[in-house]
């Protein structure tokens, strides 16, 4: 046999075993093997092939928000146990576990300035129970948006969640009616409301706030919908097409206002503000 | 003979209420006297259905809220309100059936009327798609909440589904930004608004017409974030444990009135608004208008004021140190 002919292995990513994790990271999107530093520089975006990795509000806070110019409000709001929620577990343990895992609640909100534009701004973290809205999620927002009524900034809401938190019952649904009743205030005061829609946002965050924005912006290739894929597919009893509620078939059906790659985020929100709400003077 | 669709607990009762249309079948038909033994029963069948209904668990009250002889949007129509005209279409994709609206009077006053409407048969149930709406269902329901508005008539909202449609179509259309549309909206209306669930509340579908100055529950209606089945399949991993779901959910009118979410649970008759309609009507009306004059007292802004207190108010959470 010629030596040409010879059969190679093609080197395939599970071979580098010995890759460093707390250096490498390897893409989701399009498996491509990438130095941490250079994604976390490209916030968290695949230079390669665009794919957003997910993140945690900390990025969007620096995203959306001048250096140093961040006050957060409400920090010290946890969950409470109103029902005294048991299932396999008990929604005081699944409490307890994700704040000793460092995460204090599913949003963090606060006031900053934005290229000098005093904003209120709100942010969902997917890594707290799913990101999922009970009442201190409801609270949060609803203080904000107040906050911005009441000072008149523009409102920022990045979300992320699986919906309603259902350990908390009647009251995760009405959180759904709470920040909606804060953003008819806002919205009868003539201050914007940006909703920023990053991947995954679907269920009782999508049917309330997340969709209420003046402007909606989503984030490439995030999952939006109002029921999951999995509830769709099981109740139609049919596979869903590829891309169905993906930020790009969200945009053709009319629902979004734009995609917004994560490194355009900031800029296309300044932009966006100026044009609503800072006179040219200003 | 068949006998009507009915519960597994309410066998017993159903038996009874045979037995006592039997007899009575009997003394027309012979003409002999028969009251005592009818007495008997009913007084029989009368401390079973107190019983049963003042005694039932949570999977049990969301049975009665499903009951497939409950009265729904369009039963109540009828007979708790004169006048009705209904008015259909969202004006941009097509009619929903599976929410109804229109003007009607209740008293000699007009109001507007938007509720979920449930089919009895099946035929019916592929029309009104089991009372789950599409998105141009929701953009009817705040079209003619929205001409109320125009006109100063109150609007009386009925809820009874298991939630909005999850399906191809409606996401395609917009499914959650039609219900969050009307959560904002039915904020900002200035004209009176009252909601009653009548049977299931189920989850977002159910609060798009929901967010009123008064929230009204029938006796045997349930209120829930997530079906008692949807949540035992996630958090229990099996719908077999949807009876320990339901308890956990606390979704019964009892239930939503302690949470203070519920600001009055309209009693049915005993043994349910399936056995009565013509009276859970009855009742349904008088409290309706009671509610509805006590709110048209009210300034239209410090009404409006006051919903919003009410629904910012709803929540509890735990204050840390750090």
């Amino acid at each position: 046999m010629a030596w040409f002919r010879k059969e190679k292995k093609p080197l395939k990513s599970e071979d580098r075993r010995d890759l460093a994790s707390d250096v490498f990271d390897k893409c989701e999107g399009c498996g491509e093997i990438l130095y941490r530093e250079k994604v976390t520089q490209n916030l968290h975006v695949c230079p390669k092939c665009g794919h957003h990795f997910r993140v945690g509000p900390e990025e969007y806070v620096r995203i959306f928000t001048d250096d140093g110019s961040f006050q957060e409000h409400d920090g010290h709001l946890r969950s409470a146990d109103p029902l005294g929620f048991t299932d396999l577990k008990s929604y005081e343990s699944r409490i307890h576990a994700a704040e000793q895992a460092g995460k204090p609640e599913a949003v963090v909100t606060g006031v900053a300035t934005l290229d000098g534009i005093p904003i209120a701004l709100g942010v969902m973290d997917f890594g707290f129970i799913g990101g999922s809205m009970g009442s201190v999620v409801g609270e949060k927002i609803a203080r904000i948006g107040r906050r911005a009524l009441e000072e008149e900034r523009p409102l920022i809401l990045v979300s992320a969640s699986g919906g309603a938190r259902m350990m908390e019952g009647i009251y995760s649904l009405m959180q759904m009616a709470k920040t909606s009743v804060v953003l008819a205030r806002l919205h009868e005061a003539g201050i914007p409301f940006i909703s920023v829609l990053t991947h995954p946002t679907t269920g009782g965050v999508t049917a309330s706030f997340a969709m209420l924005g003046d402007v909606n912006l989503a984030e490439p290739g995030a999952l939006i919908g109002f029921a999951g894929p999995r509830v769709i597919e099981e109740t139609i009893k049919q596979e869903l097409p590829e891309g169905f509620q993906r930020s790009e078939f969200l945009l053709e059906q009319g629902i979004v206002d734009r995609v917004v790659d994560r490194r355009e985020l900031r800029t296309t929100t300044v932009r966006l503000l100026r044009h609503m709400f800072i006179s040219s003077t200003e | 003979m068949a006998s009507k669709p009915h519960l597994e607990f309410e066998r017993d009762m159903v038996e009874l209420q045979e037995q006592i249309e039997r007899l009575l079948a009997l003394a027309e038909k012979r003409g002999i006297d028969v009251s005592g033994e009818l007495g008997e029963l009913r007084t029989k069948l009368a401390r079973l259905r107190a019983d049963t209904f003042q005694n039932l668990s949570p999977l049990e009250q969301v049975q009665v809220a499903r009951h497939p002889m409950r009265p729904y949007t369009h039963d109540y129509l009828v007979r708790a309100f004169t006048d009705w005209i209904e008015l259909h279409g969202d004006r941009s994709y097509r009619d929903d059936a599976a929410i109804v609206g229109g003007w009607a009077r209740l008293d000699a006053n007009p109001v507007m009327v938007v509720g979920h409407q449930k089919g009895r048969d099946m035929k019916e149930n592929l029309h009104r798609n089991f009372g789950m709406p599409h998105p141009e269902g929701y953009r009817k329901a705040l079209r003619l909440m929205r001409m109320a508005e125009k006109f100063g008539r109150p609007v009386i909202t009925l809820i009874d589904t298991p939630g909005a449609y999850p399906g191809i179509g409606a996401e395609k259309r917009g499914q959650a930004e039609a219900i969050a549309m009307n959560l904002r909206e039915m904020a900002r209306l200035r004209v009176p608004i009252v909601s009653v669930v009548i049977g299931e509340g189920g989850s977002g579908g159910a609060l798009a017409l929901g967010v009123a100055d008064r929230i009204l529950m029938m006796e045997h209606s349930v209120y829930s974030v997530i079906s008692p089945e949807g949540c035992a399949a996630i958090l229990w991993r099996s719908a077999e444990n949807r009876g320990e779901a339901a308890k956990a959910l606390k979704l019964t009118s009892t239930d939503l009135l302690g949470l203070g979410v519920a600001d009055e649970v309209v009693p049915e008759p005993a043994g349910g608004a399936h056995t009565d309609w013509d009276a859970a009507a009855e009742a349904l009306g008088s409290v309706l208008a009671r509610h509805v004059a006590e709110l048209r007292g009210m300034d239209a802004q410090e009404r409006r004021e006051a919903r919003w207190r009410k629904f910012e108010a709803i929540g509890a959470w735990r204050e840390s140190e750090s």
